[in-house]
């Protein structure tokens, strides 16, 4: 008898941990846990957490809550492919990461497989050229951002020539090619071509090189770790010439990590939590975390609404509709308050919307311009 | 030659840090046959001590002294008496492998108490620069080469001048001739311990403000000291001060005027010649085999 109730009851527990288990909507997040790229993972999988809370507390996705676990790609695209192939067999509904773009574009070809929607927040041009129809990015692309730098650069600043630093990935790599077609294209003249690797310690040496090019500016591209050993050191070094650069150079962890060595540098970012439309983001991400936001925090912020925003659309969990729901479409802010900016996905899985030129004054980033969205569809 | 300059200074201030970490490797193997392959996670941890100590508010001085006692504590007494002295006898091998061990551990004991992200770490000598005859010159490197030095120097004298460090030279010669004269090996060697534990944790004060606290920051600091160490002569300290500041200054020349992207590989190429050439290293001498 005893033992008819103990089964009894042990299949009733199933079937109402069955049902709430079905009633999620899983998601893997695949990021930068360990490694050269902890920096940016870390806040990615932070800014995502922010949001799945949030979007619990309130009742979930139509009515689902989000599950989400962990993996740690350690910054490297070959653990990064097996954690999607893990992801994959574990049936998500979707999958954010991983950050770096050298990682996505190895990773990528398992969630495609399986037609799993697949949020990034790599930047490099390489990252949606695969014609992979599962492949969303959570910010701008290296070809949309780099060339309103050139323009800044050239146009803004009056720079003659520039020594380009970047880091050796293929983020960096992506990066230095595209700002010498672009800067190029407006008569300026490179300078000097500097490459660092990822995880380098001392400086010294690039940014001597970058010193001796007497070129009219710097433009540093490499990731946030190395932006703020590199920021140290051309201040260790005085160098009193333009520092320009990018998202990864003027992130809220550089600045914490180069303290004043940061004040000067200026350029484009895609997302700033100093802009005017992030001020209600801000102080919740600052109260969870004890920290301020970069932009891989609202990237993952943005990665979770969106998903939210295209599952609502669809109707459905149903990975190829939710990328049907993406692909060619318009989410606006007003209506789904947590993707932050208005935003346009092309049918490649770029993105559009507003940008912002900054500028690091007294450690914090000051927006000096916002600038549109490149085209209204 | 204003450049050459700035990398001269530059590397011979990164070279002076390396040389302390590479005092520490010495210093360990002439006096306890000891290769401390966490060297650089005995850098790191000083780093994080000191971090904890400033987020209690303490400032930066006195953060750096709590670090110190806690460095010799652990670093020096435990490190010795729960790790070496057990393995004493088990052969150079036994202790390698302990140690590397013991540095995958410390790495992922610091990364889950404290995350895998870098930490911001400040300057004791502060971010000011100032130009001397048309060098930019750092009060960071200045400081460090000042600091490295004084511990160099500080160091020499005291294992040349005292009765201590004479004795304990006397312990890393020929340990059971020690003993036969007298004197105490257990506690000599203690305080070779003790020295690296106060090395490390100066070296850490040093370098952090540049490598940034990270649970791995070691790995580099590691690798560069022991390569200096070798280039210099595994048993000989002042070799360690020379292999040191070699690696350092020929790693900066090496990125300015080669590319950036072999800078690191110098430093092995020299310990691959090194030990082609000179398998004692610059300053060592050779070593008969104690049996």
């Amino acid at each position: 008898m005893k033992t008819t109730i103990a089964r009894a009851v042990a299949l009733s527990l199933a079937a109402v941990a069955g049902a709430s288990f079905a009633q999620n909507i899983k998601i893997a997040q695949i990021v930068e846990l360990s490694g050269p790229g902890t920096a940016a993972g870390t806040m990615y999988r932070n800014g995502a957490n922010l949001a799945i809370k949030e979007i619990n507390a309130a009742g979930g996705i139509m009515g689902r809550r989000i599950e989400s676990v962990e993996m740690d790609t350690q910054t490297q695209p070959a653990i990064a492919k097996a954690m999607t192939v893990k992801a994959v067999d574990d049936k998500v509904t979707a999958i954010f990461g991983p950050v770096f773009s050298g990682s996505i574009l190895v990773s990528q070809a398992e969630s495609q497989k399986a037609g799993i929607p697949n949020f990034t927040g790599g930047e490099a041009t390489t990252v949606t050229a695969q014609g992979n129809p599962f492949i969303f990015r959570s910010s701008l692309s290296q070809s949309s951002a780099i060339p309103k730098v050139a323009a800044y650069m050239a146009n803004d600043l009056k720079v003659k020539s520039v020594a380009v630093v970047f880091g050796n990935n293929d983020f960096g790599k992506g990066g230095r090619d595209a700002i010498i077609k672009e800067l190029g294209a407006r008569n300026v003249k490179i300078a000097a071509d500097i490459s660092t690797d990822p995880g380098q310690v001392d400086m010294s040496s690039a940014v001597l090189r970058t010193k001796q090019a007497n070129a009219d500016a710097a433009f540093v591209y490499v990731n946030e770790e190395e932006s703020a050993r590199l920021l140290k050191e051309f201040r260790k070094q005085g160098y009193d010439k333009p520092l320009i650069g990018e998202t990864t150079l003027l992130g809220a962890k550089v600045l914490e990590l180069a303290g004043s060595a940061a004040n000067g540098a200026r350029g484009h970012v895609g997302l700033t939590a100093d802009a005017p439309a992030f001020k209600d983001f801000l102080p919740k991400f600052e109260k969870e975390f004890k920290a301020k936001p970069d932009h891989n925090g609202i990237k993952g912020y943005f990665s979770a609404y969106v998903l939210k925003a295209a599952i609502e659309k669809a109707k459905s969990t149903d990975g190829k509709a939710v990328a049907a729901a993406l692909r060619n479409s318009c989410f606006k802010a007003k209506d789904h308050p947590g993707i932050l900016l208005d935003v346009c996905f092309d049918d490649k899985g770029d993105l559009d919307r507003e940008s912002f030129l900054v500028e690091v004054k007294d450690g914090k980033q000051v927006v000096t311009q916002t600038l549109p969205m490149l085209g209204k569809r | 030659m204003t450049d050459f300059l700035q990398l001269l200074l530059s590397g011979v201030a990164t070279g002076a840090i390396y040389a302390m970490a590479a005092l520490g490797f010495t210093l360990l193997w002439q006096a306890a046959g000891t290769i401390n392959f966490a060297q650089g996670e005995f850098v790191m941890l000083p780093a994080f001590a000191m971090l904890i100590g400033l987020s209690f508010g303490l400032p930066l001085w006195a953060a750096f002294l709590v670090a110190v006692v806690l460095s010799v504590a652990v670093l020096g007494a435990v490190f010795k008496r729960w790790i070496v002295d057990p393995m004493r006898g088990s052969g150079v091998v036994a202790v390698v492998v302990a140690t590397l061990g013991l540095s995958i551990g410390l790495k992922s004991v610091v990364k889950a108490g404290y995350s895998a992200e870098p930490h911001p770490f400040p300057s004791v000598f502060g971010e000011e620069v100032f130009k001397l005859a048309g060098v930019t010159v750092s009060y960071a490197d200045v400081g460090a080469l000042l600091f490295a030095g004084l511990m160099v120097l500080g160091l020499q004298t005291f294992l040349n001048k005292t009765v201590t460090g004479r004795a304990m030279q006397a312990v890393a010669q020929n340990t059971f001739s020690a003993e036969a004269l007298g004197i105490n090996v257990k506690r000599m060697i203690f305080y070779t311990f003790a020295i690296n534990a106060i090395l490390v944790a100066v070296t850490a004060l040093l370098i952090t403000p540049t490598y940034l606290a990270k649970f791995d920051m070691g790995d580099n600091i590691g690798l560069k000291a022991f390569f200096a160490a070798i280039i210099g002569g595994f048993n000989n300290s002042r070799g360690a001060l020379l292999g040191g500041v070699i690696v350092g200054v020929l790693e900066n020349l090496a990125g300015a005027y080669l590319t950036p992207a072999y800078k690191d590989g110098v430093a092995l190429l020299l310990f691959l010649v090194v030990i082609l050439l000179k398998p004692d290293g610059l300053l060592g001498t050779p070593q008969e085999r104690k049996v």
